[in-house]
């Protein structure tokens, strides 16, 4: 507990620091703030536009969530059919690797062209991005399962059914949260990728991505500077929840949770 | 099924087995033995001579290529309700606590909640875990673990132990005290075991019957009886019969080893 503490102590230092030398470099060249705007000039963008700036949060964190809840029900559901069916998985795996590769700001335009300009297009960029990592880790997860495990399972008469809820769902868990870990963070930059074809998803309205577009195209780049925050902020939440709901479910039994439990 | 006059039809019978594996390799090769109820039989062999095999055979967990295995006048898949497989890690589910570790075999088989918790705390006091009950595996040590697998393969109640090297991991002193655990609760329960070691050791003092077996491919080499008196203790291993079948045993399975 308290060298957690130290440690939190030391990383709001090295922040201290960080800002100082941001103030610093400003105040030395006599930048513009429309160059380079000085953390006090962001804070205080932050604070004049913060109602605009949290609807803007809102609708990308709507995105977000929205694609990242949908690819991991959809992941998890393809994963168990992989794992059932080892011919289809060989047949298909490939294309889920494809869905990796595919370039989303190429076919973003795309699925704005055939939905339409909106939220609704926009959850379906961050489900195509965040999709990926949770099939190949939940994939791997499912099939790499002890010999002697499933074995014992088949000693005892067990059920295709119970075998995968009882011993190959279980045993994918910490794999399934890596993958979602993953497409946390992607799926916040897949939704500011998103918006920024969509545009506005209400009248004069929309998400970070959004924003920053126009915020740069007024040249107030304090505010824009304020908005990269925000979105790095939502994106660190993301995956600060994800870690914590990983940690509830393994904290008992799986190593990469053990330093928690020995505190 | 013939369950008539089952005193004449032996517990577990092997008939010219053969095991090819995909690649042609031959793990075991035209072996015949026949297990009478009751027998706690131990195979002794150089790696490659198939001891692990001959147990996933009698289980049914890998089809013979040729021959003919029996488990009480059954085939081995029709067998199972009569038989247990102890591996040579616990191989117990991480995510679940001891207790519920014991419980799994019976919870597939849809037993009754009262009922499974009830056996689940015989078994544990068996075992000599009831202490440990909630604890997670990764909590225990590596014979608590041992322990807790065995506890899980006794609460089915079988007729049969198959046991694949299940005390191979373990420190000598652990290694000791579980043998004569096991032999505590043989001599009370009289299952027929199958069990594979290294240990000459091990195998005398567990054993009614040593089976050497030679590599390459695997096949019988010798067939002794350990002419040792029952009920065996931890007194047996400083009996004087004890180190004289060692000896023998370990002379046997020298001449395995050069062949």
């Amino acid at each position: 507990m308290k060298r957690q503490l130290l440690l939190a102590i030391n990383s709001v230092m090295v922040f201290a620091c960080f800002l100082g030398l941001w103030q610093g470099i400003i105040a030395l060249n006599h930048l513009p703030p429309y160059i380079l705007p000085g953390p006090m000039t962001v804070a205080a963008a932050l604070r004049d536009r913060f109602p605009s700036l949290l609807n803007s949060l809102s609708i990308t964190t709507e995105e977000a969530a929205g694609g990242l809840a949908a690819s991991i029900v959809a992941g998890v559901t393809v994963s168990m059919i992989f794992a059932q069916w080892r011919g289809l998985r060989q047949l298909l795996y490939p294309y889920t690797i494809l869905l990796q590769t595919v370039p989303i700001v190429a076919i973003a335009p795309l699925i704005i062209n055939w939905v339409g300009a909106g939220l609704f297009s926009v959850t379906i960029v961050t489900f195509i991005i965040s999709l990926a990592p949770i099939i190949a880790n939940t994939t791997q997860g499912l099939v790499s399962v002890d010999e002697n495990l499933v074995n014992l399972f088949v000693m005892h008469k067990a059920t295709p059914a119970q075998v995968l809820f009882k011993l190959r769902l279980p045993n994918a868990l910490p794999n399934l949260f890596a993958g979602i870990r993953i497409s946390a963070g992607i799926s916040v930059i897949g939704g500011i990728m998103g918006e920024l074809f969509a545009g506005s998803v209400r009248v004069g309205e929309g998400g970070l991505g959004y924003a920053i577009t126009y915020a740069n195209n007024q040249m107030e780049t304090s505010y824009l500077f304020a908005l990269v925050f925000a979105a790095t902020v939502l994106g660190f939440s993301f995956f600060f929840i994800v870690t914590f709901l990983e940690w509830l479910a393994l904290r008992n039994w799986h190593e990469s949770s053990l330093p928690y439990l020995e505190e | 099924m013939v369950t008539a006059g089952a005193g004449s039809i032996p517990e577990i019978a092997l008939d010219g087995v053969t095991k090819r594996y995909r690649n042609a390799a031959v793990a075991v090769e035209g072996i015949s033995l026949t297990v009478e109820r009751g027998e706690f039989v131990t195979f002794l062999g150089p790696s490659g001579c198939g001891k692990s095999t001959l147990l996933k055979l009698v289980s049914g967990l890998s089809p013979v290529s040729e021959g003919k295995v029996r488990v009480n006048g059954m085939t081995p898949e029709n067998a199972r309700d009569l038989v247990s497989f102890i591996f040579q890690d616990a191989t117990l589910l991480p995510w679940r606590t001891v207790e519920h570790n014991v419980g799994l075999g019976m919870e597939l088989e849809h037993t009754a909640r009262p009922a499974r918790r009830e056996r689940v705390a015989q078994m544990l006091e068996l075992v000599g875990l009831s202490h440990v009950a909630k604890r997670f595996p990764r909590q225990l040590s590596g014979g608590m673990k041992m322990r807790t697998s065995i506890a899980r393969a006794l609460a089915s109640r079988p007729r049969i132990l198959l046991m694949d090297e299940p005390f191979a991991a373990l420190d000598e002193m652990t290694r000791d005290r579980l043998n004569e655990e096991l032999l505590r609760l043989y001599n009370e329960h009289k299952w027929t075991v199958l069990f594979v070691t290294h240990s000459v050791a091990e195998a005398v003092l567990l054993s009614t019957r040593v089976v050497i077996l030679a590599a390459h491919p695997g096949r019988v080499a010798h067939d002794v009886k350990v002419d040792l008196p029952w009920p065996r203790t931890a007194e047996t291993r400083e009996s004087k019969g004890f180190d004289e079948q060692v000896t023998r045993a370990s002379h046997l399975l020298r001449g395995v080893y050069q062949a």
